[in-house]
């Protein structure tokens, strides 16, 4: 079997976030990128599986779709731990249009998993998983927070309200998950780094895709008002004021 | 033309966030004179689905089938697109939830369908559609325009105000065309009955690493007891174990809106402020008068969660028997 991992190009999650003057584009002075957080919970769970699997996973590979710009975050995924990367050399317009370049490439070279990151921490759109597995009309289970591999067969946990769901998936599929498919990504040794100088990262050109929606603008939120600072012997001053002022109890 | 809302339901109880989609779908009725489609899917009886048309779902589409109940994506993906179809559907309204996330994707790769997630407003136009949503965590909204003769827009909560808006009830019990083929089977469910949902809660409660161990988290537990708020924790206590990853809100865990978020001992880093942004009211208690979350609270009290958090439950509790 092969597991195919998605994985985000996003600015560093600390990074103070400002637009141009036409509020179009963010401004990328001084950001530092990264691998969206969720892609990298969900590359280390499919090196977690491919380990434990005892060589029935072959292999683990990543796919990216932009510009050459993304690829020193490609090659810290392949530091971390993947195998071989592909990359889609084009903007990552939108969501559509990003699901439908990976769609073809795991289809094209059957993969048997696709794990996907809940969101990405830019756009948030919480969509790329679901088109992709529509695209491949494969099944797609989301909100995964557990992943088990055992005789060939894959049971999962879905969260749901107040609770979750063990669900036995048939492959190929897409996975969706979240906080709880591990706790902490896996970070890269010297010897990862070292290798992933080496390791492949195919280049190819994007598929034709229509989009559907247009970006107008940015917009940032209105400052929040001075915080309303209530003397710690008061706390019925409080209860008055949520109750009276802010009337949310 | 007609606007679609998917309704869910837990346990045949409509969910708040569904009547929301309705309300917002009314809306785009007003402006548009279309009719707005309420599909339900599950055991909800005839009173509750009255509901739907109290907040102006002019037909209700009832899919009881029992090989429908358990969800699978593709095939609910199906079951929407077939009842889009047969309503002439060219809005279809879903919450920004598990469920919804999980179909509204494959809807719009299926339907060819502009996608907007995560939207915060009501449209600032309709033909085409203009809307808010959020990115960057809630650092940022952006203004999206449907290009397609589709849309499909999963709501988050807040994203507009409840209001009433009763029509003549007119339920359509439905038995899809589709055969349900799930390649996925639900094996086991684990539920906790009578916990107050995280992601629905109108009120959370939740505790940071200033509380300085998980055996004093009676402390959250009274607070939210007393408000029946949900609970929650930063990032520090689920990974130190302190409590379960399920209650972990901000960036990397939940995102959450409620009337009121209450932070106790929670310093504010900005992942966690990206979790709760979103909520109308932010009240923080940390004994660091300099710590960000702060500038994020609308009120606040600079003390000891020890010394404060007893005072409060008791003021709360004055205040509910008053």
């Amino acid at each position: 079997m092969k597991i195919l991992v998605c994985i985000g190009n996003v600015p560093d999650t600390t990074t103070k976030i400002r637009f141009d003057e036409q509020m179009k584009n963010l401004d990328t002075n001084g950001v530092q990128w990264v691998i969206n957080p969720w892609d990298e919970l969900a590359l280390t769970k499919a090196l977690e599986i491919k380990e434990q699997s005892n060589g029935k996973i072959e292999k683990v590979s990543i796919i990216n779709v932009g510009k050459a710009d993304a690829e020193p975050t490609l090659r810290k995924a392949l530091a971390i731990g993947a195998d071989d990367a592909f990359r889609i050399d084009a903007d990552p317009v939108d969501a559509y249009f990003i699901a439908a370049q990976i769609a073809e490439v795991a289809k094209q070279e059957k993969f048997d998993i696709v794990f996907a990151g809940k969101e990405s921490s830019d756009f948030n759109d919480a969509a790329i998983g679901s088109m992709i597995a529509e695209f491949m009309d494969i099944n797609s289970v989301s909100a995964v927070t557990s992943f088990e591999l055992a005789d060939g067969n894959i049971s999962l946990k879905r969260e749901i309200d107040g609770g979750k769901e063990t669900i036995s998936v048939k492959t190929p599929f897409v996975a969706i998950v979240q906080k709880g498919i591990c706790i902490n990504p896996r970070i890269a040794a010297m010897r990862g780094i070292m290798m992933a100088r080496t390791k492949p990262i195919k280049v190819s050109p994007a598929i034709e895709t229509e989009t559907l929606i247009e970006y107008q603008k940015f917009d940032l939120p209105q400052p929040k008002a001075a915080c309303k600072i209530i003397d710690p012997e008061e706390t019925d001053k409080l209860v008055d004021l949520l109750h009276g002022e802010a009337k949310v109890i | 033309m007609s606007i679609i809302v998917f309704s869910e339901n837990r346990n045949g109880k409509l969910k708040k966030n569904s009547i929301e989609a309705v309300v917002y779908a009314q809306s785009i009725a007003a402006a548009t004179s279309k009719p707005v489609v309420a599909v339900s899917v599950g055991n909800v009886d005839d009173q509750e689905l009255a509901l739907l048309a109290k907040y102006g779902a002019t037909k209700i589409v009832s899919v009881t089938d029992q090989n429908w109940l358990a969800h699978d994506s593709r095939e609910y993906t199906k079951l929407v697109a077939e009842i889009s179809e047969k309503e002439n559907a060219d809005t279809i309204l879903f919450s920004h939830s598990n469920m919804g996330k999980a179909i509204a994707p494959r809807l719009s790769v299926r339907l060819k369908a502009g996608l907007i997630s995560g939207v915060v407003a009501l449209p600032e136009s309709f033909a085409p559609i203009t809307v808010k949503r959020k990115a960057y965590n809630g650092a940022a909204f952006q203004l999206v325009t449907v290009k397609s003769d589709k849309a499909i827009l999963t709501l988050n909560p807040n994203s507009c105000a409840i209001k009433e808006n009763p029509v003549s009830l007119n339920i359509e019990p439905y038995t899809p065309q589709t055969a349900y083929n799930a390649e996925t089977k639900i094996e086991s469910v684990d539920v906790v009955t009578g916990k107050v949902i995280l992601t629905e809660a109108n009120i959370v409660v939740s505790g940071g690493r200033g509380l300085k161990s998980g055996d004093n988290w009676n402390l959250i537990e009274d607070l939210a007891t007393v408000l029946n708020a949900g609970l929650a924790c930063s990032r520090p206590v689920s990974d130190e174990g302190w409590r379960s990853h399920e209650e972990h809100v901000g960036q990397t865990g939940k995102i959450i809106a409620p009337d009121l978020y209450i932070a106790v001992g929670i310093s504010g880093a900005i992942q966690h402020i990206g979790g709760v942004s979103g909520s109308k009211v932010i009240v923080a208690i940390d004994k660091d008068k300099d710590a960000p979350i702060f500038k994020y609270a609308d009120y606040g009290i600079v003390g000891d969660a020890f010394a404060v958090m007893p005072k409060m439950i008791e003021s709360f509790k004055k205040f509910k028997n008053s």
